[in-house]
């Protein structure tokens, strides 16, 4: 048992995580073959718009996880989970603005188009360092996770907790929205940022490269997935999940509580980021929107529709509503919000374990043995 | 606009008094002359113009001298002739005689030239209508008369107020006639005359003696030899005058503060109550104030001849309707998730993007216009530098009344008595005989519908429209949690203090920015008072 490499040891007694990999994997051959290979006439053919959207659909299936390790294990509603994933794409939008070089409308060789536009004579300090990947890769991380470890550090020690933590960590995104907002914050102000021409010398534009970004955003749900997995199967996860259930018993215990939900919280915030990141180059733009807090509530509630406390089912919640969404916005745009807002009060009345623990009922009435639930216990 | 309203009424309620009224042959005669003066394109002539008429003592000077002013004054491109001209549409004009207010027809607009204006006229303008008015019978007009002539202060004006001064019975006009004749004093060659002028405008609030004072000071300070009397003379009078500006411009910033507070608490004291009170999060409750800004629109709709008092029944309709929406949504939603406040907190946002869009579907996405009353707009002046608005006045006092009502219904109704001791313990109660069931469904439903009655008063103040609520949800919640959860008196400082703060960072910060510092101390204040300022002690505290 101990020769068995990590990822069969974390796989082995999760069913839906083995599926949900395989349909990954599958995702990620299938795509960029039908994409690429099959002939556009043929009916099988994906246009490359349909990779894209697929491609953001990934990356918010990634946020999806990473909002369920905090919400879900740890037992912390983060209202403001956007701000990260809003900083990770500022992140890559920074370096995709400096990549552009020359070549914009202004033809400015240093300065983005909207700093010449708002008469900046300089690059402003935090903007120096995004030319090169590397320096804009770490700041993908480091950036959501230093917010990450500066607000948890403040908030966990002091033991702000439940509804009073969801509403501040609301109030943090709400602050950076007004704040990326403002024209002289040096980061596009309402139109954020955007008009990107290429990504590490590849054009963003052509399929290669969509494919390519595609089969990235596969890969880090993968690697976010097994991250995640790896931290709740540990015995670090058992105290997480112990946290959330009883943070009283666990510190009477003699556990130091903070620095875990510390270390829970800042991992997420990472992988949000990365999802950010990989967001950005995909959609071409990135604007204060994002940390909107009503962008923030969605992702939750795709974490709540898809079954929180199970990872997997966080990502197919994320892509279910997303779908319904693309279709719906652009089908019926009156009822969108209609559907939206029914969804949540439907999933909290009805499935409060989502689509994942609804399955799971329906599968042990009809025999089975019930496994024992992760999230039985009141969150919040 | 208010001057020229001062001088229509003025129009209206004196048509033919005219003190300077004399020979009014002669007079017909000049007013002819200057009224070629004034379709002549040379601005030098139209002055002599304006000089003529508001000399000649006719009865229509002030009218024509008003209506020139207005820009109501054309002549005929081919006569030559004044006339004055009421719009009907862009193209076509009524016309009148301007001397006898006579009827001349319709005519075409491109048949007639405007008198043009420059800004110099203008104020030449104004100060003859202030002549012209200054002996009239009703105090506003002589006060605006004065203060027109304060500020285009001449000679020949400052005679007028010489004159004028010796019959005034008003304390208020002759105080105000008295420092016109400092000001032109102030300027006078005589030193002892000049000096004593300085040091009486001391600490007189209205902007033209501040920019004289500074005038003179510069004029002072560049002359070879200084005369220091005269020079610490005006440095007190400018210290005073700033030190007086700066005192009300705090308690300018103070009320400003306050008005915003009072805003925040209307909008968070309904919160205070489903979340504070019960410990539900409601994040509908921005809808509430939506609803019950477009109650108020719907009344305005349903009564158009009575916008007076349409806010009287706005207000209760809106708290009926809003707290039923309110009882609603807890009956239908919030009862079943109880003890769940992440659970509810996401059920009551998809609540809110429902109404939203129903609002949206049934009013249109786009804003729709509340009218003000007349009662509620305008402003008071308490002195030149502090003019507090009525709208605000009317905020303020309207969001004490609803806290004061709020805080009676709790401590001395036995409502409230079952709402404290269902919210303190829920079992103790229920074996006391309270049905708490229906307790929590009208709990909800009073913090709904005040929320409703804030919306009214919201609609007095910003675009009513889908998002309204949207805006206000995240400063609700900063305004309970740092006030204190479950304490009226805790919010009503949290939203006080925070609105003040706001408005004392604005003026270094921008109004963007002071929000976000806000925000930003009120994430670390929780930090160190999780339970906000006015937290509850003993078991209260341990849910």
């Amino acid at each position: 048992m101990k020769h068995k490499p990590i990822i069969f040891r974390l796989l082995e007694t999760d069913k839906g995580g083995r599926y949900f990999l395989a349909v990954i994997l599958a995702l990620m051959v299938i795509v960029p073959f039908c994409n690429l290979v099959v002939p556009e006439t043929s009916a099988f053919h994906m246009s490359t718009y349909v990779v894209t959207l697929v491609g953001k659909y990934l990356t918010y299936a990634l946020l999806a996880i990473s909002l369920d390790l905090v919400w879900g294990y740890l037992g912390i509603l983060s209202l403001g989970h956007g701000a990260f994933f809003g900083l990770g794409g500022y992140a890559m939008g920074m370096y995709l603005m400096r990549q552009i070089g020359d070549r914009g409308v202004y033809g400015h060789p240093v300065l983005p188009d909207f700093m010449v536009f708002l008469n900046y004579k300089e690059l402003p300090w935090f903007w120096h360092g995004f030319d090169m990947f590397w320096f804009a890769f770490i700041m993908i991380f480091f950036v959501p996770g230093l917010l990450a470890f500066v607000f948890g550090w403040l908030a966990f020690r002091s033991r702000v907790t439940g509804v009073y933590l969801s509403i501040i960590t609301q109030a943090l995104t709400y602050a950076l929205m007004l704040a990326f907002f403002r024209n002289n914050f040096g980061f596009g102000g309402n139109n954020g940022l955007t008009d990107f021409k290429d990504i590490l010398g590849f054009d963003l534009q052509s399929d290669a490269t969509r494919v390519a970004l595609f089969i990235c955003s596969g890969l880090a749900v993968i690697l976010g997935y097994l991250i995640c997995k790896f931290i709740v199967q540990s015995r670090l996860g058992s105290l997480v999940t112990a946290i959330r259930d009883s943070e009283g018993r666990v510190r009477a215990l003699g556990y130091r509580d903070e620095y875990i939900k510390l270390f829970v919280f800042v991992v997420a915030a990472m992988l949000a980021g990365l999802a950010g990141a990989l967001y950005v180059p995909q959609v071409g733009i990135i604007n204060p929107g994002e940390f909107s807090p009503i962008n923030s509530i969605e992702m939750v509630i795709w974490v709540a529709i898809g079954g929180r406390g199970t990872l997997y089912g966080a990502a197919l919640g994320a892509v279910v509503v997303n779908f319904a969404k693309t279709y719906f916005t652009a089908a019926a745009p009156e009822v969108w919000l209609f559907m939206l807002g029914g969804l949540f009060v439907f999933v909290t009345l009805f499935l409060p374990k989502g689509i994942v623990g609804a399955v799971k009922n329906f599968a042990s009435k009809s025999g089975k043995k019930i496994e024992p639930d992760a999230n039985k216990a009141n969150v919040g | 606009m208010m001057k020229l309203y001062f001088v229509m009424l003025f129009l209206f309620v004196f048509p033919a008094q005219n003190i300077f009224a004399n020979e009014s042959s002669e007079s017909i005669n000049s007013l002819d002359s200057s009224f070629e003066l004034l379709t002549s394109k040379s601005f030098s002539d139209k002055t002599k113009a304006i000089e003529a008429i508001s000399e000649s003592g006719h009865p229509s000077a002030l009218g024509i001298l008003s209506s020139l002013l207005d820009g109501k004054l054309y002549y005929g491109k081919k006569d030559k002739k004044i006339v004055k001209i009421e719009k009907i549409d862009s193209k076509i004009f009524k016309t009148f005689d301007p001397l006898n207010n006579d009827s001349l027809g319709e005519k075409k607009k491109r048949e007639l030239r405007k008198v043009g204006i420059n800004n110099k006229l203008r104020g030449l303008l104004n100060e003859k209508i202030a002549k012209l008015t200054i002996f009239s019978e009703d105090k506003k007009t002589r006060l605006q008369a004065t203060r027109n002539i304060l500020k285009n202060l001449n000679p020949s004006s400052v005679e007028i107020i010489r004159n004028a001064v010796k019959q005034e019975s008003d304390a208020d006009v002759r105080e105000l006639m008295q420092i016109c004749i400092y000001a032109a004093d102030a300027q006078s060659n005589d030193r002892e005359i000049k000096l004593n002028a300085i040091r009486s405008l001391s600490g007189s609030l209205y902007p033209e003696i501040g920019i004289l004072l500074d005038k003179l000071n510069t004029e002072q300070l560049a002359k070879s030899e200084k005369d220091t009397e005269l020079l610490e003379a005006l440095d007190e009078s400018i210290e005073s005058t700033k030190l007086k500006k700066g005192f009300y411009k705090q308690i300018e910033n103070i009320f400003f503060g306050l008005s915003l507070g009072s805003v925040l608490l209307l909008a968070a004291v309904g919160l205070a109550i489903t979340f504070g009170v019960m410990g539900v999060i409601n994040m509908a409750h921005g809808e509430m104030l939506m609803l019950g800004a477009y109650t108020t629109f719907v009344i305005q709709q349903l009564m158009p001849n009575a916008i007076e008092y349409s806010l009287f029944i706005a207000i209760p309709a809106a708290f009926i309707f809003t707290g039923l929406v309110g009882i609603g949504i807890e009956r239908g939603v919030i009862r079943y998730l109880y003890g769940r406040p992440l659970e509810t907190l996401l059920a009551t946002f998809g609540l809110s993007l429902i109404l939203q869009q129903a609002v949206r579907s049934i009013f249109s996405p786009l804003n729709r216009s509340v009218i003000t009353p007349d009662w509620m707009s305008g402003s008071y002046e308490f002195n030149p530098a502090l003019s507090l608005t009525y709208n605000r006045m009317y905020i303020v006092l309207f969001a004490l009344l609803v806290l004061f009502a709020l805080l009676w219904l709790l401590k001395k109704t036995s409502f409230g008595l079952q709402m404290r001791a269902v919210t303190q313990n829920r079992n103790m109660a229920k074996a006391m005989g309270i049905r708490t069931n229906w307790v929590d469904s009208l709990t909800f439903g009073l913090g709904s519908g005040i929320a409703g009655v804030g919306g009214v008063a919201l609609s007095q103040l910003t675009n009513v429209g889908p998002n309204l609520g949207q805006a206000y949800i995240v400063d609700s919640f900063m305004v309970v949690v740092f006030g204190g959860v479950g304490n009226l008196w805790g919010t009503f400082f949290g939203a006080m203090t925070l609105g003040i703060a706001n408005k004392f960072m604005e003026p270094f910060t921008g109004a963007v920015f002071a929000k976000i510092l806000v925000l930003i101390f009120i994430i670390l204040f929780i930090q160190k008072y999780p339970r906000g300022m006015f937290a509850l002690k003993g078991r209260a505290a341990e849910s």
